[in-house]
């Protein structure tokens, strides 16, 4: 396309441009200001709002009353501190075991005959689509102390009593990893698939071991499909909520949760809101260097 | 590079006995006549009949197949249209910004995503219900569109579309005439695509929602906290097979149409 523009060019750009500033861009700020605003018993529960209709001074009087209050709050409660630090613990370790299981399964797709490697590519991409909710709910049954993994374990004697398995640390690693996984594999797949198999041939025909070949070529070539993978999973693993909801304990501290928890039921949107800047600013290394990564290698999702 | 070792062949076993296996556990418990998960007490279908009595079930399935359905169907639109700037806009001031408007909303952890879109919707004195859930899968819906038909786009052959305005075709035309066929299979993917992850969708729709407006994912969520159900058994076993029924319907479908573009090419080849 031209570089000058013609006015339905425009409208073209526009729209989904308008779209996105209006229900993604625009919300932030709002988040961001809501954070800095006190918290009232009202409805909605806070203050200061600008009233565009008192004019100028409304709006100074707002900006007057923005306080880094909430912040204050955030950095002297240590559950907020310790939320975050957890998330980021629990979420990098889901990674890397995402990443530890998702490898050979990619590996093993990628070496396939054609005909087999669509019916995996079918396999993997399936659970994708199916509910992330149920598929969440599925693990309630197999970990719970009379559940299915404890009843195997009781018949086949390797414990007496139930392990207790439901509402533990071991639940969420479970549940993130077994969720996250075809968000590892797929990107996996993609760049050892690409992988020209003779440089291996070469590499043994030159006398190095296959293991030899495989971390000194193999590996090195499917990096792009592993940062990729690493940062689909490690990004909204860190904002998870429903997995520590329903499968960790009251004690598994992680940010999304407490989000939810400072929303739903202490209905504090000012404190909410707080919290959801500081996970952005947590998040937003990551996802500014996902977005250059996806651009360089592509949109290959 | 086609021989498949053993080491291959262990962990795909064991991958995908993972990935499968809870799955095939809940459904196969929702044909269990006990109400215990664990005790096979018989084959029955019981839970489904109850399911299907259940109003507030029923309710919900219908709220949240028509949230479904138009936000996709938007999305899709949208989608294509970001697809387009995307893909064929060259640069413009704000790319950067768009591509990353594009990208974020895909790994946005959604509490951050539902947080924002509430208090859009509070500061607006937007009534929330039906239609605010729709807004917000529309606008995380579209992000995922524009994504699976950019990556289709990028790969057409623009020089098509060119020859079509060569020879007289308006850049509409043109658009609706050769680049439409091309990018349809993409379009009903991210149809498909924005659809179930609309249907699948609690964490946002609980924030965006108001009083009157539960979907699905919020009832199921409700009645999961207070245990297992056989009834949440059979109900993701309906909902498992009409998403996999789909995809496999999808990815046939899409198969084919390739299957005949190639051979129409071929044909178009061979008639030079």
């Amino acid at each position: 396309m031209q570089s000058s523009k013609s006015l339905k060019e425009w409208i073209v750009i526009a729209i989904p441009y308008l779209w996105l500033l209006a229900l993604f861009l625009i919300p932030f700020i709002i988040v961001f200001k809501m954070s800095l605003s006190d918290y009232v018993v009202a409805r909605p529960p806070y203050t200061p709002t600008i009233n565009l209709a008192e004019g100028w001074q409304s709006i100074k009087d707002a900006f007057a009353a923005f306080d880094f209050e909430n912040y204050v709050f955030l950095s002297e409660d240590d559950l907020y501190i310790k939320s975050y630090l957890n998330s980021l613990k629990i979420a990098s370790i889901s990674t890397f075991l995402t990443l530890l299981i998702g490898y050979p399964i990619a590996y093993g797709i990628a070496r396939a005959n054609s005909s087999l490697r669509s019916l995996l590519l079918m396999l993997v991409i399936l659970p994708f689509w199916t509910s992330f909710l149920i598929r969440v709910y599925a693990w309630i049954g197999i970990l719970k102390n009379e559940g299915l993994l404890n009843l195997l374990f009781l018949k086949l004697g390797i414990t007496d009593a139930p392990i207790q398995m439901i509402n533990t640390d071991f639940a969420v690693y479970v549940g993130i990893v077994y969720s996250y996984l075809p968000f590892m594999i797929l990107p996996l797949y993609a760049s050892l698939e690409k992988l020209d198999g003779s440089l291996i041939e070469a590499a043994t025909d030159l006398g190095s071991t296959p293991t030899k070949a495989f971390w000194q070529i193999t590996f090195p070539l499917s990096m792009p499909g592993i940062v990729a993978g690493c940062f689909l999973v490690f990004i909204p693993a860190v904002g998870e909520f429903v997995i520590p909801d329903l499968l960790g304990s009251n004690s598994t501290l992680m940010i999304g949760k407490t989000l939810w928890t400072e929303f739903f039921s202490n209905r504090d949107w000012t404190v909410a809101s707080a919290v959801a800047v500081i996970l952005l600013l947590f998040l937003i290394v990551p996802i500014v260097l996902f977005q250059k990564h996806q651009e360089r290698e592509g949109a290959n999702l | 590079m086609n021989k498949l070792s053993r080491f291959n062949i262990t962990s795909l076993t064991l991958g995908f006995a993972f990935l499968y296996l809870p799955i095939l556990l809940l459904i196969l418990f929702s044909f269990n006549a006990s109400k215990l998960v664990t005790v096979w007490g018989g084959f029955s279908t019981k839970w489904y009949v109850s399911l299907f009595q259940n109003e507030a079930f029923m309710d919900a399935a219908w709220v949240t197949i028509r949230v479904a359905a138009i936000s996709a169907t938007a999305a899709t639109i949208l989608g294509c249209f970001g697809a387009i700037v995307m893909v064929r806009g060259g640069k413009f001031y704000g790319r950067t910004l768009f591509s990353g408007m594009i990208y974020a909303p895909l790994v946005m952890p959604e509490v951050i995503t539902g947080l924002s879109l509430l208090l859009l919707f509070v500061a607006l004195n937007f009534d929330r219900g039906i239609t605010t859930i729709i807004l917000a899968h529309i606008t995380f819906g579209m992000c995922y569109a524009a994504v699976v038909i950019s990556s289709r786009l990028s790969t057409m052959d623009q020089s098509l579309e060119e020859a079509a305005m060569d020879l007289g075709c308006t850049p509409f035309k043109a658009f609706i005439k050769i680049t439409a066929p091309v990018i349809a299979p993409a379009m009903v993917s991210a149809w498909l695509l924005a659809f179930t992850l609309s249907l699948d969708d609690l964490v946002i729709a609980s924030f965006t929602s108001g009083p009157g407006a539960t979907t699905l994912p919020m009832k199921i969520y409700s009645s999961v906290r207070l245990g297992v159900t056989p009834e949440i058994n059979a109900l993701s076993t309906l909902l498992i097979a009409t998403i996999t029924l789909g995809v496999i319907t999808a990815s046939w479908a899409n198969k084919r149409a390739e299957a005949n573009r190639i051979k129409d090419e071929q044909l178009a080849f061979a008639n030079d």
